[in-house]
């Protein structure tokens, strides 16, 4: 069947068979950025956001993106890159094959939270495993680059 | 120093968090690769009578199925260690005989996966179901032979097929008999270590296809390239000189990629088809069909007097190596080399027998035994002390190696400062009121640096006509970080900013031979080679910059970016590199450094851990967990801490939620990420704490030590000794989830 989906901004039509799930049709279409970790929907890996929303792409499946906005990290790189800075100064990736789903996830707690406190970061990134870092790192990059944010908003 | 011991971001890291496509199956996807399946056997042991692929075989776009009746006969072994192995030859690319639930039975290769798991349900395969082993305590001496055949083995490691005997030693230290004479306090107990899964987060992956010279080329999520090289010129009985592995960026490790867990397949796929072909194991493949932390039972004996002067240690150890004897023999040595040192003045003695049985394979895994180890001897130790009353810290202050000529750093020092950071004398339990008690533990551990006397690790520099350097490695970075390490090494003896040195790792091809990355030897081993190589290469610079400048030698000095005569004149690299490479000079500079170690300097961790234990239910929590650290000098603090909390994290999984078990048929029963449970963010939350007590490792780079595999040994005694004080229950087996001390609590 033909999907026609808008990944990052760009229309892109496919045939795909209708038992596919969303991270496959990603991935086929170029868009490498999009791991699978897991096939039980337990490690967010795969999360890429679908109407600004964070959604488990490997257990989607592409009919449902059907005419839907989907942003893959390859779709928000600028954000992405100052993001990624802020958690380099932590050393906080280490093997960094979480890291596309995890910070999208963060980009999109961002837009729902003013100012998330410590306990409702960790509840909103739960789902988002990590083996290497510990998560501490990850929690430090992110409040500093959420207040760099901040510190940016208030400026403008 | 200007770049090591500097907290300098991962050369890596924008790229990676970034989401560029670095990995495996990123370099190939969307290729015509064969997708590579293997059928799997559902039995724990069997054999099998007979296998038809007639009807697989005409499923359209099934390109080849493979069974035993296929494969090379040589007999080998898949751990990641240098030659000769100690690990037996004891496996075939497939068998007649299959030895665990998950054990392949056939390959089968078609041009997408769908297509290939159709093939794979048209298999007929008639076993003849033997009776098997599962509880590897029932493996020594069962009337049940796993391996009927006798392996080769390199060296005398104790094994003995007809007794499932993988590999068995003694190993002994002073006079424990008499120890335990002159002890007027000794008790007695068991401990259990259960099989941890590596749970990395890129599954277990390869890609192979012939290039233009016709070699095998095999892209592989590997920690060990060189060692898989060998293994599959071994095994598929096809020259090494005809194969190349290249290892792009990883997505984890964590010992599990020490073993060549799926490189095999896909290869002998594209050997027999000529056409490009790749693996990539599902989660459920990851968990249950590639290799675990070995199970141990650990019987501890402990001898003191009463002030708590320990005078013998005895442990036996059965290990589990499951179906196959990947790492069996070194695993279990490091339950004692490991704890041995650590309580250097006390006798000790150590029987261990590692046996086969009809479960997962038991092979590397952060800590490599001695997380074991570390477990049942620092629990003993804790038990140990409340009986005699006497504080944890105290009695290790008692036991514990002085720092001496041949120790370099202080695991005393760790302790001191962990007591005072942590508040541990005024700490006291706090009960909530609520059913929720809150207490302190705490435990030390030690590690080594690289392998005394074996790992050798190898760095080549090659100066550019652009002036700038390439740093080429055969060490591979699984994201610890070491690709940076080695390049602050190389910069600072260079005296170039960190983005002068390009560094390309790894490709059996190019890089430098080295054994890859494990056993804590990235930083020490193979730094200490990049040090050669850098200091090789600034002498070859200045030996140029005299024939171009026709000065003496002696008269030119290096500054970094340039060189300069007593005259004052100078030359800049850029010149230097451009004139080398020239007809002016003939002469592309290029030095290599070797380095092993006769010593493995041991890095030191003493950990502090606050938990609340919840009485009515059991369920625990770690509220606060300090680790102090003695690895000589960080080379890169940053790295070096988030490494420090990633082993803690893992180690709190050891200790309370990370449960394998197998049902009376030997099917792993933990096999998703659903069932098994690694901490998340919630179960970790924000206060872990890192402090470095640093120390100077003589013979390390700038003093350092590695960090990799210590860390996390001491969760799961420090959490037990917790929870003892919290509950006044005593856990002796891991994972210690709620429903065991629930059990425990009230089922006594």
């Amino acid at each position: 069947m033909l999907l026609t989906l808008n990944v990052n901004g760009r229309v892109r039509e496919t045939i795909i068979s209708p038992d596919e799930y969303l991270l496959d049709v990603l991935r086929k279409l170029g868009y490498l950025s999009v791991k699978r970790g897991c096939d039980t929907g337990s490690c967010g890996l795969c999360t890429v956001l679908v109407e600004d929303k964070p959604v488990l792409s490997c257990s989607t499946l592409a009919v449902r993106a059907q005419s839907k906005k989907i942003t893959t990290i390859e779709g928000c790189q600028e954000e992405a890159k100052r993001f990624a800075e802020f958690m380099a100064a932590e050393g906080a990736e280490q093997c960094g094959f979480c890291a596309p789903g995890f910070t999208l996830t963060v980009l999109a707690m961002m837009k729902e939270y003013e100012n998330p406190s410590d306990e409702e970061i960790l509840h909103y990134l739960n789902g988002n495993l990590c083996r290497c870092s510990g998560y501490v790192s990850q929690l430090r990059g992110i409040k500093k680059y959420m207040e760099a944010v901040k510190k940016d908003e208030d400026c403008k | 120093m200007k770049i090591v011991n500097k907290e300098i971001k991962k050369v890596d890291s924008i790229g990676l968090i970034t989401g560029k496509p670095f990995y495996t199956d990123d370099l190939v996807a969307n290729q015509e690769f064969l997708i590579v399946k293997l059928l799997r056997s559902p039995h724990a042991y069997a054999r099998i009578k007979t296998i038809n692929t007639s009807i697989a075989e005409k499923v359209p776009g099934v390109e080849a199925i493979y069974t035993y009746k296929d494969v090379p006969q040589t007999m080998f072994t898949l751990a990641g260690q240098s030659y000769p192995e100690p690990s037996p030859y004891d496996r075939k690319i497939l068998d007649e005989y299959v030895r665990y639930v998950g054990d392949p039975v056939a390959i089968v290769a078609a041009v997408d996966e769908k297509t290939a798991e159709k093939a794979m349900k048209l298999i007929k395969v008639e076993y003849e179901v033997l009776e098997a082993v599962v509880d590897y305590e029932k493996a020594l001496d069962s009337n049940v032979i796993i391996h009927k055949e006798k392996a080769q083995t390199n060296y005398d490691i104790g094994y003995d097929n007809k007794r499932n005997l993988s590999s068995s030693y003694l190993e002994v230290k002073g006079d424990v008999d008499e120890g335990f004479k002159n002890s007027d306090v000794i008790i007695e107990n068991t401990y259990y270590t259960q099989p941890q899964i590596h749970a990395m987060m890129e599954t277990y992956r390869t890609a192979c296809y012939f290039d233009v010279y016709g070699r095998l080329n095999v892209i592989s999520s590997t920690q060990i390239p060189f060692h898989v090289r060998r293994h599959l010129a071994r095994a598929l009985e096809y020259p090494s000189s005809k194969i190349r592995v290249v290892k792009p960026k990883l997505g984890g490790g964590f010992g599990g990629k020490q073993t060549s867990v799926c490189e095999i397949y896909p290869a002998f796929v594209t050997l027999k088809t000529g056409k490009p072909s790749k693996i990539v194991y599902t989660r459920k493949e990851t968990q249950a069909c590639s290799n675990t932390r070995h199970a141990m039972r650990l019987k501890v004996k402990i001898g003191s007097d009463r002030e708590g002067n320990i005078k013998a240690i005895d442990i036996d150890v059965l290990s589990n190596t499951g179906a196959y004897g990947e790492h069996a023999p070194t695993v279990t040595a490091l339950v004692v080399y490991k704890t041995f040192p650590l309580y250097a003045k006390v006798p000790m003695r150590c029987k261990a027998n590692i046996v086969y049985s009809n479960t997962t394979v038991g092979a590397a895994f952060r800590g490599y035994g001695a997380t074991q180890g570390t477990f049942a001897v620092e629990s003993a130790v804790n038990e140990l002390a409340h009986k005699l009353g006497i504080d944890p810290t105290e009695i290790r202050m008692k036991n514990l190696v002085d720092q001496s000529s041949t120790v370099s750093g202080d695991i005393k020092r760790c302790i001191q400062i962990g007591k005072e950071k942590f508040g541990w004398d005024t700490r006291k339990n706090i009960d909530l009121g609520n059913g929720k008690v809150r207490a302190k533990g705490m435990a030390v551990t030690m590690q080594g640096s690289g392998i005394a006397g074996l790992d050798t690790g190898s760095a080549t520099i090659k100066f550019h006509d652009s002036g700038d350097f390439s740093l080429l490695l055969g060490v591979t970075d699984m994201g610890q970080g070491c690709d940076t390490v080695h390049t602050q090494i190389a910069a600072e003896i260079l005296d170039v900013p960190m983005d002068k040195i390009i560094v390309h790792t790894a490709d059996t091809d190019i890089s430098p031979y080295d054994p890859g990355a494990y056993a804590s030897s990235g930083t020490y081993v193979t730094g200490n080679a990049v040090i050669i190589a850098a200091k090789k290469m600034k002498d070859e610079i200045i030996k140029m910059a005299a024939q171009l400048m026709k000065k003496p030698v002696e008269e030119i000095e290096y500054f970094g970016e340039y060189v300069e005569d007593k005259d004052g004149n100078r030359l800049t690299l850029r010149d230097i590199g451009e004139r080398a490479v020239s007809f002016e000079a003939k002469n592309q500079i290029t030095t290599t450094g070797t380095w092993g170690g006769e010593t493995s300097p041991p890095p030191f961790i003493a950990s502090f851990v606050e938990v609340e234990v919840d009485k009515l239910t059991g369920e625990t929590k770690v509220i606060d967990f300090l680790s102090v650290v003695d690895c000589g000098l960080p080379i890169n603090p940053a790295l070096a801490r988030v490494q420090v909390e990633g082993g803690i994290a893992q180690g709190i999984g050891l200790a309370l939620t990370e449960e394998i078990t197998f049902d009376e048929r030997g099917k792993m029963l933990q096999d998703s990420l659903m069932q098994y449970k690694i901490p998340s963010r919630e179960d970790i939350g924000t206060n872990i704490d890192v402090v470095f007590s640093y120390s100077n490792e003589p013979t390390g780079p700038f003093g350092a030590k590695s960090i990799g595999e210590v860390v996390i040994n001491t969760a799961s005694p420090a959490i037990a000794d917790a929870i003892y004080n919290a509950a006044n229950v005593r856990m002796r087996s891991l994972p210690m989830t709620s429903e065991k001390i629930f059990r425990k609590m009230y089922l006594k």
